[in-house]
């Protein structure tokens, strides 16, 4: 298994992996946000959050699409369903490594995308510490969208659209929460808790899932 | 260790492609399927590989303890199995750690497919030929019983074809069971007494309740 977190680990950084795709796609739309909506300072700080986790969300569905079809398209998927592990730990080893590559860089890269929309600190640590634990939902939530659709050709735009639905209470408790850090009334604790309950939840059923249909998808 | 197979059928799209296929490969025996394109080799192998759901009955391997027939296998497939952006090296060592059971490490693997001291460059730079040896070398990093092959000497040369001839020989010596699909002749047995049992998917009778298995 750690052969496979450390196989998935070295593609994705290598040619072709795509792991970094994600950050260009997040800095892409962070950066043009401030030119559309204009220079108003204030308005940028508000709305800063949402635009972060909406950049982040969209970002962490680009590359998801590619999860199990690259190992499906050169036999390597046949060869992992007939070993002795459980398909379900398969799958959340490929999901970890997924995430490691494509969505804590995101993270990583979220203070100097707060900086582009006049965040202040305590929002930017805010954004990034709910990101840290809603992501992991949406690469979960994602696996089941990119084991149903991983013998489509172009499977990628179909993925999307089955898991958006899916990833908007992720968005809603990630938003909510991270407002709640820099705005009075507005709580943090509670829908911290309930995005963190939301990855906890999806690392369970996400690869038990995944890892049913992929058993299923051979042909 | 013995490979039991017990009135098996396969079905793709609703559509039988075979039916009621029995034999038993003891420890030491192989089984050559021959057949036209598109008599029903290769869903064969993918159905006793539990790749594909059998259509009805079953495939057994007794001694396989807690595991079950599938985890005893190598599959060999079309498809190399192989990615371009790693070196060849690093292919085969997460084979060998993934399926477990280490047996030759990457270097001896890969002298046994005649491609020694090639273990560093990026599996991209191989030609056809050259990757199919690689996912024939795959095979023997890690212990499996149970080879099933399906057309593996397909970009192989005259030599190599013989290698891995000799290496299914070998496989067989140390008590391995396999099955290969091909329309080249496959001399394993060339030379080697081994029991080598062959079957022919032509005449394989489709809906039919004869057992042909027992025949051979």
């Amino acid at each position: 298994m750690i052969a496979l977190l450390k196989r998935d680990l070295k593609l994705a950084f290598r040619v072709g992996g795509g792991a970094l795709t994600g950050v260009l796609f997040f800095l892409a739309v962070v950066t043009i946000v401030p030119f559309g909506i204009g220079p108003d300072l204030n308005l940028l700080a508000k709305i800063g959050p949402a635009i972060l986790w909406i950049a982040a969300l969209l970002a962490s569905l680009l590359g998801l699409d590619r999860l199990f079809q690259q190992d499906r398209e050169d036999g390597t998927l046949d060869l992992i369903i007939m070993q002795p592990h459980s398909m379900t730990a398969t799958v959340f080893i490929k999901c970890l490594a997924h995430w490691l590559a494509s969505g804590l860089p995101l993270i990583l890269a979220t203070p100097i995308f707060g900086l582009f929309m006049n965040m202040e600190p305590l929002a930017i640590a805010a954004v990034m510490a709910t990101l840290l634990v809603g992501t992991p939902a949406i690469t979960f939530i994602g696996a089941v969208g990119a084991a149903v659709t991983v013998s489509l050709p172009r499977g990628g735009l179909l993925l999307a659209v089955l898991i958006l639905p899916l990833v908007i209470p992720v968005l809603i408790f990630g938003v909510t929460a991270a407002y709640g850090a820099v705005e009075d009334p507005a709580p943090f604790t509670a829908p911290f808790l309930i995005l963190c309950a939301l990855t906890l939840f999806f690392s369970v059923l996400g690869p038990i899932t995944a890892g049913w249909v992929l058993r299923n998808s051979t042909d | 260790m013995k490979l039991t197979i017990n009135n098996l059928s396969g079905e793709r799209n609703g559509q039988m492609i075979f039916s009621n296929i029995s034999f038993t490969l003891a420890k030491g025996e192989a089984l050559i399927i021959t057949g036209t394109n598109g008599s029903g080799k290769s869903t064969l192998l993918r159905v006793i590989a539990g790749l594909l759901p059998a259509a009805s009955g079953t495939v057994s391997l007794e001694d396989s303890g807690e595991f079950t027939p599938p985890e005893m296998m190598h599959y060999l497939g079309h498809l190399n199995a192989l990615k371009p952006a790693m070196s060849i090296e690093e292919n085969l060592i997460f084979w060998q750690q993934f399926c477990g059971n280490s047996l030759l490490d990457p270097d001896a693997a890969l002298e046994a497919v005649a491609l020694p001291g090639i273990g560093h460059l990026p599996a991209a730079y191989l030609s056809a030929g050259q990757k199919r040896r690689i996912s024939i070398a795959k095979l023997l990093v890690s212990f499996k019983p149970v080879w099933i092959v399906d057309e593996p000497t397909g970009a192989l040369d005259k030599a190599s074809e013989q290698m891995f001839a000799r290496l299914v020989n070998e496989h067989l010596n140390n008590g391995g069971i396999a099955i290969a699909a091909t329309h080249k002749p496959l001399d394993i047995g060339e030379g080697v007494a081994l029991k080598t049992k062959s079957m022919n998917m032509d005449e394989m009778p489709v809906e039919d309740t004869l057992t042909y298995g027992d025949l051979l």
